[in-house]
């Protein structure tokens, strides 16, 4: 398993109370995501762990045009990826996002 | 902790994720979830093998309330490993089944799963024999563990055998129940003595239907999460013992099937033997004309179970 | 050891046993003149419907016989059968029928202790051996949940990759001193002691709980079990707001 980790600028707050969302299966062209409260908060931090080798420099595009888009701020984000596409990679972010800022039940 | 909303009266048990099954299964807003992801308890030996772990560990448990009953649920995930058990996934299920049993309070096992998860094979066949002493325990202090079954995985292998213990199983066509898996007989005994391609013979060996048929199962439900959760809220009303009686009564029941119908070739012919009218129409009958050939003519194992 | 070998180590009073295929049987008499009832599938021969359900008639009438003496069941199996006419069947509730049985006969007094003394596999080793209360075996026992070759075909290893990655852990791969360490297996008997006060010593021990995973946590072989279902039965416990009877 390759294990990578970014932190980058993430300067608008994830919105919600929620600590914690989950999306996603770890399963071959997947992926799942975990999203914790954990970080600054003009900061999002990523670590992933993922089968498919040699691929840094386009997880870390589709990182950071998922910080530039959406409001991430504050999240510690946790990624266990069975070689997912990069566009898979953009949905489920962006999903784990609108579920930790749904308003709690 | 929040998971994709599902609109229980149309979402497909089959396509859902463990998640996604116990949100439309229990009242709203009610799991509360124990072990979760963010706990990282993920496998020890997968590493090994260079495989990617899941936080989980492919199976969610926790305690929800259904219809306001407190239970507790389990839910595999069977597209994490085929959902097959390793050691922290057992470790889970077992723990919770132990809870039970000095709770008092009933289980739901929302089975998907291949059985045995062949890189931690060892640690994975001994939570079955753990689970299933588990469950027997749980069982004979009046407690009840019911079994959903019908997601891709099925439930094969050891999970087979785990809801052989059950208190009650409610299954979907889409359902299968099986100790070997179609391509193992395959490649043991040949193609002439299973086809595994054959779909329409796997599912008239295994699936569902011919599982409630011939009394492996219990309930018959469409495949939505609301069939499932009714079905569940029966379920729960029903007294279950397991005791000498039960047993007894069960192995009545097995020496009977094997009797009536040890020298079947085909469900069909199994089928023709209960008295069921034109069963070679089953497979592809809707659920409700499909209950209305079964009733009084499929073999029963209530209280014998 | 021949299973008569054993079974005359076991009793060197002598036993009265019948055999059907490769099923046996019938009772002996322990050390201390007590009864003991003896079961078993033999000639590493697979289990299916038919098997389980004549060995399981066997342990109702045990059971029903209330006469609380133990149950020694030898095992020398291959797997389940392979058989689309036994998954047609129910395969399933036969082999866990089976388990059932064993695990209700001892909650009802009967120790159970299971003699792997050859082969045993998969679907029938989950409802034979570890299905007894006690697990035993004989050095010459060798469980497996699936064969290497099997194995190495199914997650697409080389063998011999699958081999070396078996020296560094007992997890996955077959054979006695993994299931002794991982915890499945209580003790390995020696064959150079008499094998009936090894029995004895087995059936002196009180029944208990289940502590095969603590045993595999201080083997080292299983290490997350015992830790994971107890932090899981706790958080239960605690989290729960209902009355309960203790």
């Amino acid at each position: 398993m390759e294990k990578l980790s970014f932190k980058l600028d993430a300067p608008i707050r994830a919105g919600g109370s929620r600590k914690q969302a989950i999306v996603g299966v770890v399963a071959s062209g997947n992926l799942e995501v975990l999203l914790e409260r954990a970080s600054p908060s003009d900061v999002c931090t990523i670590d992933v762990a993922t089968a498919a080798h040699g691929f840094g420099t386009v997880w870390e595009a589709v990182l950071r045009d998922f910080v530039a888009r959406r409001a991430a701020g504050g999240l510690r984000i946790s990624v266990n990826d069975g070689g997912a596409r990069p566009d898979t990679v953009a949905l489920r972010l962006a999903q784990g996002v609108r579920m930790i800022e749904e308003p709690e039940a | 902790m929040t998971t994709v909303r599902a609109d229980a009266a149309s979402l497909s048990w089959y396509e859902a994720s463990a998640r996604q099954r116990i949100d439309a299964l229990i009242d709203r807003g009610s799991f509360d979830e124990f072990i979760g992801p963010e706990q990282r308890e993920t496998s020890p030996h997968l590493s090994i093998f260079d495989l990617p772990e899941q936080f989980d560990d492919g199976i969610v448990i926790g305690r929800g309330h259904l219809d306001a009953s407190s239970v507790l649920v389990a839910a595999q995930e069977g597209r994490f490993m085929g959902g097959a058990l390793g050691e922290v996934h057992g470790a889970k299920l077992t723990g919770l089944l132990r809870a039970a049993r000095k709770l008092k309070e009933d289980v739901l096992i929302l089975f998907d799963t291949g059985g045995v998860r062949l890189q931690e094979a060892n640690a994975g066949e001994l939570a079955i024999a753990e689970i299933m002493r588990a469950v027997i325990e749980v069982r004979r202090a009046g407690i009840k563990v019911i079994g959903l079954i019908g997601g891709r995985a099925g439930c094969y292998g050891g999970g087979s055998l785990i809801a052989g213990t059950c208190s009650n199983l409610i299954i979907s066509e889409q359902g299968r129940i099986s100790v070997s898996g179609p391509e193992v007989i395959e490649t043991n005994k040949g193609v002439e003595e299973f086809d595994s391609r054959d779909r329409a013979l796997v599912w008239r060996t295994m699936g569902g239907k011919h599982r409630y048929l011939i009394g492996g199962a219990d309930m018959f439900v469409d495949d939505a999460a609301l069939a499932f959760r009714e079905a569940a809220i029966a379920a729960l009303q029903l007294d279950r013992r397991c005791d000498l009686a039960v047993l007894a009564a069960e192995q009545e029941r097995l020496e009977r099937r094997l009797k009536r119908f040890g020298h079947a070739r085909d469900a069909v012919e199994v089928w023709q033997s209960m008295g069921i009218e034109k069963p070679a129409e089953i497979p592809g009958l809707p659920a409700e004309e499909f209950l209305r050939r079964a009733a009084d003519k499929r073999e029963n194992a209530d209280d014998a179970r | 050891m021949t299973l008569d070998d054993i079974l005359a180590g076991l009793f060197p009073s002598g036993i009265d046993i019948k055999r059907a295929g490769t099923e046996v049987a019938g009772r002996a008499t322990l050390s201390d003149a007590g009864p003991i009832h003896l079961l078993g599938i033999t000639q590493g021969s697979p289990v299916g419907v038919d098997e389980a359900i004549a060995l399981a008639r066997r342990v109702i009438e045990i059971i029903k016989s209330g006469d609380r003496a133990p149950i020694l069941l030898l095992v020398d199996s291959a797997s389940q059968l392979m058989s689309r006419r036994d998954e047609l069947l129910g395969l399933n509730e036969y082999l866990a029928h089976l388990a059932k049985v064993l695990l209700l006969a001892e909650a009802e007094g009967h120790r159970t202790v299971g003699l792997l003394y050859g082969g045993s596999a998969a679907g029938a080793f989950i409802a034979t051996a570890l299905a007894a209360g006690t697990l035993v075996a004989l050095p010459t026992a060798h469980p497996v949940v699936m064969d290497l070759p099997s194995m190495a075909r199914v997650t697409k290893l080389p063998i011999e990759v699958l081999k070396a990655k078996a020296e560094t852990t007992p997890v996955f791969a077959p054979g006695l001193d993994n299931m002794v360490r991982t915890g499945g297996v209580h003790f390995v008997w020696s064959e150079g002691e008499p094998l009936s006060a090894q029995l004895a010593a087995v059936l002196a021990r009180p029944a208990g709980d289940d502590e095969r995973d603590r045993l595999g946590a201080a083997r080292g072989g299983r290490r997350k079990a015992a830790e994971i279902a107890d932090r899981v039965a706790a958080i239960a416990m605690r989290s729960c707001t209902e009355p309960h009877d203790d």
